[in-house]
């Protein structure tokens, strides 16, 4: 039952209260940079929901039976990196092998994720906040999934702007930016919630 | 003439190829740590000390790299001055490091410091890989230092912590909250725009 509780108070922190992009800025560059289409920004979405949870399981049993026995905790962002871009390189190879249908929707994205800074991040998180494993799985899905809301309430917007009349000035990457600046006003709203 | 190369590589970075307005590179710390002049600044050095170092180490090991597993060695190459200067942060500038926070360990995924190895660092020697890196690096600085001064400015008043109206001024908060860095980084992409037309409708 408290775990069930638990699951659920993760969720509105991770997808509302502390949307990853919105709120922190953890991997905003895809989220400007592949967010041009609902469906890629979707993909990407659950490409990275998958790398996330699976990093933070990693990265959890890495500090608690490597760095914190050794008393090595300075090496945990280069040992955290490392997994993670091991980890990408290694469900690059699965994906392709196993569902090619799906790697090659992906294929161009799933070498990216290595340097979404939300990967590096959340795994830095989980081990700040000294979450249990049950935690830190559940905070990585849900942190995952406002990632993905963002990226693609974004998406919607942006092919509405594809044909939509902007200022000159404006075409492009400011224009992006400033509507990406009102969804977030739009999150500032839930702020409220924290509890 | 040496010295005249390097000083362009210098310029490149901080003008004609600067990270934040013209190659949109590293949103996310640019974004998040600009609520004050004094963070951006603190960041922007933090991240040219890695950029310096990790481009003079990348170069010099350019021909040991084997081509397959070169962006592995590159990030292990990185992570390591980002432990340096995470370490460095904490020990004598503790508020610093405080008010970065995530975002210090998060240069390692820094998509700049990535593409300068990529892009600079793997084909050229060690000396301008260095300059490249102090270019880049103040680049990114200026950029993340206008950012930082227009939103402390409109979203509390005050420039490095000095108040800069009389208390009457009321701050536009939002420009320290989450959607402020959005709209203001917008609209001086905007402006940025603006003068480069102008500017090239006067040189034509």
């Amino acid at each position: 039952m408290s775990y069930l509780k638990e699951f659920f108070s993760l969720a509105v922190l991770g997808v509302l209260i502390e949307n990853f992009v919105l709120v922190k800025f953890y991997g905003i560059c895809p989220f400007l940079g592949v967010s041009k289409k609902t469906d890629t920004a979707l993909g990407m979405g659950m490409a990275v929901t998958f790398v996330m949870v699976l990093a933070s399981l990693l990265t959890w049993l890495v500090q608690r039976y490597i760095l914190i026995p050794l008393n090595v905790e300075y090496l945990q962002t280069i040992s955290f990196i490392l997994l993670i871009a091991a980890l990408v390189q290694f469900v690059e190879m699965v994906v392709a092998k196993l569902v090619p249908s799906l790697y090659s929707a992906l294929g161009i994205y799933l070498p990216l994720i290595t340097t979404n800074c939300a990967v590096l991040g959340v795994t830095l998180i989980n081990v700040q906040r000294e979450y249990t494993l049950f935690q830190t799985l559940s905070f990585s899905f849900w942190s995952a999934m406002g990632f993905t809301l963002a990226i693609f309430l974004f998406a919607g917007v942006r092919e509405r702007l594809e044909t939509s009349k902007i200022p000159k000035y404006l075409q492009g990457f400011p224009i992006a930016l400033i509507t990406a600046g009102l969804i977030a006003m739009a999150f500032l709203g839930f702020q409220g919630l924290s509890f | 003439m040496k010295n005249n190369s390097n000083l362009k590589i210098l310029s490149n970075g901080i003008i004609a190829e600067n990270p934040t307005f013209i190659q949109l590179l590293g949103m996310c710390p640019t974004l998040a740590v600009t609520t004050s002049l004094i963070n951006a600044i603190g960041m922007g050095l933090s991240a040219t000390f890695v950029l310096i170092f990790s481009n003079l180490v990348i170069s010099i090991l350019r021909k040991c790299i084997p081509n397959k597993i070169r962006i592995a060695s590159y990030i292990v190459v990185i992570a390591a001055f980002v432990s340096v200067i995470e370490m460095l942060l904490k020990a004598y500038l503790p508020s610093i490091s405080d008010a970065l926070g995530l975002f210090i360990p998060l240069i390692t995924v820094n998509c700049i410091i990535l593409a300068r190895a990529e892009s600079f660092a793997s084909k050229n020697k060690p000396i301008p890989s260095a300059f490249d890196g102090l270019g880049m690096g103040l680049g990114f600085t200026l950029g993340l230092s206008v950012l930082g001064t227009v939103r402390e400015i409109l979203g509390a008043g005050t420039l490095l912590g000095f108040p800069l109206f009389g208390s009457s001024f009321e701050p536009a908060l939002i420009f320290i909250l989450p959607p402020g860095a959005f709209l203001a980084l917008g609209i001086i992409l905007a402006i940025y725009n603006i003068l480069k037309d102008e500017k090239g409708a006067a040189s034509k």
